[in-house]
């Protein structure tokens, strides 16, 4: 039960605004920590294995930040990760969980390949953006059935998205070694994208390529939709309180179809951009969990644009420095998973901490006045 | 003498900012029909949820024969024979009757359900007190009269001798109504005791032998029903000191902005109308209020008026629009404001600071931005005069919303909805628990919102409030208005009288 | 003779390769009636998988294997229900730690344990058990009555799980708390022991499906080898419409279609198998769609429950 106060002294109100400022520092700290914490625990486990932890840790670094090269490489990681957790983030926003990045993320990559394949005679300027909306599309319309699912039919999406994702995963299998399959060739994998529908490397003779700076690119789009549009406003209202929503006559329904949409359109690029940039031909397992993985680069990145680049590097620099570890030490880069579920887990624990210590410290606040 | 079935003595709950009990005392005798009446707020509830165990007291004993007892949870209390009727029903829809009497009993016979002698003893107790349940209907198939009754064959099948009934007729119709007073007869007739909460007078008349009064917490004193007329009652439930002078000028009505022809709102599942055929006036310059306890009906009739409901019949005017048929945004972008009752859970989003707590019925018009896009500057300009001009506390408009004050917050929603100069201003419960302060200053804006020319609908339980700035009063009774007066020519026995159910032509 | 033999051979691999994913949904059918929503169920699996073989394989019983495994997803429910039940943590995010923790645990053990490219092959299994008479009914019998014991076991769990729920206090117990915890407290239910109990016996009912997978229907581990499996047990669980036979007849009818696009990639039609395995998905995405306005779903399901 909350007490009226009459007057706040100025003397308290500064000291209320020094207390937030500690918060939100004391958010960040929190956050740190249990990264932290889950490092240490693989670690822990690594030693178990008989294996160095330091130099698996060292090997880790050295492919992820110690040189120029494997900076890159960290870079080509990051990219389907800033879509994916984006995805996950702007459905949180929104309100809704989003499980089904995966199955996007496939539809999306299947369109871009098509286009990338099938339509000729483009030059690149246009046939690359052309390709890419054709996965955000792909993956958006994909998203969107999850959305239209729980509108119109009242089904939850964290279940029909991952039931979702299994329909796509297969559907992608099924194109790649029938529709789709390199002609004249039995194994499953398409014929690669036309020169003019490949996305360029940033530097001759690495793997990193323009898909990353389109993602940062995306990044700024997403905090431009969300914190400076009116559609942007309404999306985080109809996330943090239906009933205000409705209160102020947001068409909260109309909300869930687009977020869906552009959720599944975001995890779409990842797929899309993956196919592009790196891949170029469609093979059945072109993602080792970039989806799955979104759900953790968004619970540390808080859902928030920065937040989001600061886990993909997290996230992408395990992905390329594991497989340096992985044939350093013999550490299986499985372990990357392992800690990445640590992550998770101690992220969202300490975040509800946080809460019980800020609801103690309103209770307390609001005796004492 | 004998010894009291159930002996409260010197209760007090203590809340963090509010004490809901001050020193109650309550004897309740062995086999009678025993009656707790008072308005919301009077602390009914509280003293009843300490009683069955869902809350423990700040201080004070409570005695059952005699017997100190102590209750930790729930459980404790039902074990020693006290069953709690809540308004809400604790009942699982996708059970059967037995199996919502069953849940959770300590079962004698090993592993196996006995739903058979279960049943059995149900059917008998149904029958020895005149109830007639199906113990293998579904719970989700029963209507609201039949699903109550499961709850009170619950608490018997579970063995209380204290039945506590919480306003047990307000989701009824009058023939269950009568039903239920059948039934406690019947019960009090087998040596039952029954706790009825209500804040109806004429049903406490009916029903009850004594009758104790709550008022503000405390409690007013025991009566035998007998010896007290419904207007004695009134007097006690009400009776406080009315000030009726409020610095207010002279009326100056316009014409009418809003007017209500026969709106009605069915229950959902069947059941007691909940607005039933409404019509009333509401004029440019006037306030209106709408008194009466909660749950009469004044939540859905804010929601059929401002879209949230959209299957009420009839018709509510608004310049020529029927409110009744337009969606939300349609309604507050015409010129109506809405101080909802819920400031925390509607009226502001509490993880968002005040700038965008501010804009949130208009963001979407060209005066925060253009083109799909927030102007920020003129957000934030607009939420600093705000803060200065309401003379809102907070740090500043980045300030989250669930940082302020109760009293700051109502003020932040107060503001945005008097900052879109409205024709007509719809304020549920717009200074539920704030303190004095805070209140004068929502009363101040709202009379000169009136004075100024716009019509308000204010709906409050308060009823200090509601006499002290209202034009004129409706008084709502289980959906249906019981009269209109105008303050000046009502007494607190009168206003009493209609919040319990009494017809204002009948009374006068 | 011969169509007789094909019908009973195709019901026979129905019902063998319907079993891990009838474990699995029976496990979360326990999960979800005390109204926990685990979506980890693939982790668990995945963990258990593993260690069924390492059990196994390091014993010489297949039974120490079986133990290994159901420990092994135990501790996985106890971790699911400390952060949901006591952290009181988003029960899907969970879930997905789960998953994502199990594909990293099982794929890391595996090569710390059997190394990097040898696949363990030779280790006790399970074998099938003939029962007399029984199997000799034609048509049926040698589909019904000739499979490994956690075959029987698992068909056998439907009734005893049917009885449980429907029939016992303690299962009636279990209902209510799933559909309204705050009921069930105030009636003496004690709401989150039983969320415990039940997190802990579902997730290892969900374990013995998966060593079942890796000792009975194939005899080796293979990373991922769970194969969505316990995602289909999801589905299974809300196709069944959260009753122990619904559970039975989903997996059954799941596993079908998978069955048939085997029978017919062996026999040469060329139907992708890959549209039949989508099948069972598509039919619980329909039947999701369909049922969501029933509300066959406990009331409470995938909410933290909070006392006072």
């Amino acid at each position: 039960m909350r007490r009226a106060k009459g007057v706040y002294g100025m003397r308290q109100v500064a000291c209320i605004f020094k207390k937030l400022k500690k918060n939100t520092l004391l958010h960040g700290v929190i956050s740190f920590a249990a990264v932290f914490v889950s490092l240490l625990l693989g670690m822990v486990l690594i030693r178990f294995m008989g294996i160095d932890p330091l130099a698996a840790l060292a090997a880790l670094y050295e492919g992820s930040f110690s040189s120029m090269k494997s900076l890159l490489e960290t870079t080509v990681k990051m990219t389907p990760l800033l879509f994916t957790g984006m995805s996950y983030a702007i459905a949180y926003r929104c309100g809704l969980t989003n499980l089904g990045m995966e199955g996007q993320l496939y539809i999306g990559a299947v369109v871009g390949t098509a286009v990338g394949i099938y339509v000729t005679g483009l030059p690149g300027g246009i046939h690359v953006p052309l390709a890419i909306l054709g996965g955000f599309i792909g993956g958006g319309l994909f998203g969107f059935i999850a959305g239209a699912l729980k509108v119109w039919f009242g089904a939850s999406e964290i279940i029909t998205t991952v039931m979702l994702n299994t329909i796509a995963m297969n559907f992608a299998e099924f194109m790649v070694n029938g529709p789709m399959i390199e002609p004249a060739r039995s194994n499953s994998q398409t014929s690669p994208v036309l020169e003019s529908a490949q996305i360029g490397k940033l530097f001759e003779g690495t793997r990193a390529h323009w898909g990353f700076i389109i993602a940062l690119c995306f990044i700024v789009l997403f905090w431009l939709f969300l914190w400076r549009s009116k559609k942007g406003y309404e999306v985080r209202v109809s996330g943090l309180n239906r009933q205000a929503a409705a209160y102020s006559g947001i068409n909260i329904e109309e909300n869930i179809l687009l977020v869906m949409f552009l959720a599944g359109g975001l995890a779409g690029l990842a797929g899309c951009i993956e196919i592009l940039a790196v891949q170029i031909r469609m093979v059945p397992s072109i993602s080792p969990g970039y989806g799955f993985d979104g759900i953790a680069v968004a619970l540390i990145g808080n859902n928030t644009p920065i937040g989001i680049v600061l886990g993909a590097l997290l996230f992408g620099a395990f992905r390329a420095g594991g497989n340096r570890m992985q044939m350093r030490t013999q550490t299986p880069i499985s372990i990357v998973n392992v800690i990445q579920a640590f992550v998770i887990i101690a992220v969202i624990s300490s975040n509800i901490l946080l809460e019980k210590l800020d609801e103690k410290r309103l209770k307390n606040q609001k005796q004492e006045g | 003498m004998s010894i009291a079935m159930l002996e409260m003595k010197n209760i007090s709950k203590q809340f963090p900012g509010v004490l809901a009990n001050e020193d109650v005392n309550l004897t309740v005798n062995k086999g009678e029909v025993h009656a707790l009446l008072g308005e919301n707020g009077a602390g009914k509830s509280t003293l009843m949820n300490i009683l069955c165990g869902l809350y423990k007291p700040t201080s004070g004993e409570i005695f059952i024969e005699g017997q100190p007892v102590k209750f930790a949870s729930a459980k404790d209390s039902m074990s020693i024979g006290i069953g709690m009727v809540h308004q809400h029903f604790m009942l699982i829809p996708t059970l059967s009757v037995i199996e919502n009497c069953l849940i959770g009993s300590k079962n004698k016979g090993g592993l196996k359900l006995d739903t058979r002698s279960a049943a059995k003893s149900l059917s008998e107790l149904a029958k020895k007190y005149s109830m007639n349940i199906d113990p293998s209907a579904l719970v989700g198939s029963l209507s609201v009269g039949e699903m109550q009754r499961v709850e009170i064959i619950k608490a018997l099948y579970r063995g209380a001798r204290i039945l506590i009934l919480d306003e047990p007729t307000a989701v009824l119709t009058p023939q269950e109504t009568n039903e239920l007073f059948k039934m406690i007869r019947g019960l009090k007739q087998h040596g039952f005791t029954v706790l009825f909460i209500s804040h109806k007078l004429n049903e406490v008349k009916e029903i009850s032998d004594r009758v104790t009064v709550l008022r503000l917490g405390r409690a007013i004193g025991t009566y035998d029903t007998e010896d007290c007329s419904v207007q004695d009652l009134a007097r006690l439930m009400v009776g406080r000191d009315v000030k009726f002078t409020v610095d207010k000028k002279e009326q100056q009505t316009g014409k009418a902005v809003l007017s209500l022809k026969g709106v009605s709102l069915l229950r959902k599942g069947g059941g007691a109308k909940l607005l039933d055929d409404i019509s009333l006036d509401v004029h440019a310059g006037e306030i209106v209020g709408i008194a009466g306890v909660d749950g009469n009906g004044q939540a859905e009739l804010v929601e059929c008026l401002t879209g949230i409901i959209c299957e009420a019949e009839g018709e509510a005017d608004y310049c020529g629009k029927d409110l009744l048929k337009c969606s939300t945004r349609e309604i507050m972008s015409s010129g109506i404001s809405h101080i909802p009752q819920d400031r925390q859970r509607t009226g502001l989003v509490m993880p968002m600071p005040l700038t965008e707590n501010f804009i949130l019925q208009d963001y979407y018009t060209g005066k925060f931005g253009k083109h799909g896009f927030l102007d920020w500057k003129s957000v934030g300009e607009s939420s600093d005069r705000l803060i200065r001009s309401f003379s809102i506390k907070a740090p500043g408009k980045e300030e989250l919303a669930q940082n302020l004050s109760g009293g700051n917050q109502q003020k932040v929603v107060v503001a945005r909805e008097i900052n879109r100069s409205p024709r007509l201003i719809i304020a549920m419960h717009p200074t539920r628990g704030l303190d004095v302060g805070a209140i004068e200053y929502i009363h101040g804006k709202l009379i000169e919102q009136r004075d100024n020319g716009a019509a308000v609908l204010l709906v409050s339980t308060e009823m200090e409030e509601i006499l002290k700035i209202s034009d004129r009063i409706a008084v709502m009774y289980e959906g249906r208005i019981m009269g209109i007066v105008r303050p000046k020519e009502t007494t607190a026995e009168k206003m009493g009288l209609m919040m319990g159910g009494n017809d204002l032509a009948k009374i006068s | 003779m011969s169509i007789m033999n094909l019908i009973s051979g195709y019901l026979a691999s129905d019902i063998r390769m319907a079993t891990p994913i009838l474990f699995a949904g029976l496990g979360l059918l326990i999960i979800n009636r005390s109204g926990l929503l685990n979506i980890g169920a693939e982790g668990t699996m995945l963990v258990s998988t593993l260690l069924a073989v390492v059990g196994s394989y390091y014993s010489g019983s297949v039974w120490v294997g079986l133990l290994c495994a159901v420990i092994s997803g135990a501790l996985m429910g106890l971790l699911f229900a400390f952060f949901t039940v006591t952290v009181k943590a988003n029960q899907i995010v969970i879930g997905a730690a789960l998953n994502i923790l199990g594909s990293g645990l099982s794929a890391t053990l595996n090569r710390i344990i059997f190394g990097v490219s040898t696949t363990v092959t030779r280790f006790d299994a399970f074998t099938n058990i003939k029962i007399p008479l029984l199997s000799d009914i034609p048509l049926i019998g040698g589909a019904l009555f000739n499979q490994m014991i956690p075959v029987y076991a698992a068909f056998l769990l439907v009734p005893a799980i049917s009885y449980y729920l429907f029939r016992t206090q303690a299962g009636l117990n279990l209902r209510s708390v799933g559909e309204n915890p705050r009921v069930a407290d105030t009636l003496g239910v004690n709401v989150y022991r039983l969320q415990y109990m039940s997190a802990i016996i579902g997730s290892a009912l969900i374990a013995a499906g998966g060593a079942y997978l890796s000792t009975g229907l194939v005899s080796s581990f293979s990373e991922e080898m769970v194969a969505g499996r316990g995602y289909i047990a999801l589905a299974a669980v809300v196709f069944g419409k959260y009753k122990p036979g619904g559970v039975m007849l989903a997996s059954l009818i799941f596993v079908a279609g998978n069955v048939l696009s085997n029978i017919l990639q062996v026999s040469g039609t060329p139907i992708p198998y890959t549209l039949l395995t989508m099948i069972p998905y598509v039919l619980t995405v329909v039947a999701l769609a369909a049922f969501a306005k029933g509300a066959v779903a406990p009331a409470s399901l995938g909410r933290p429950y909070k006392r006072g």
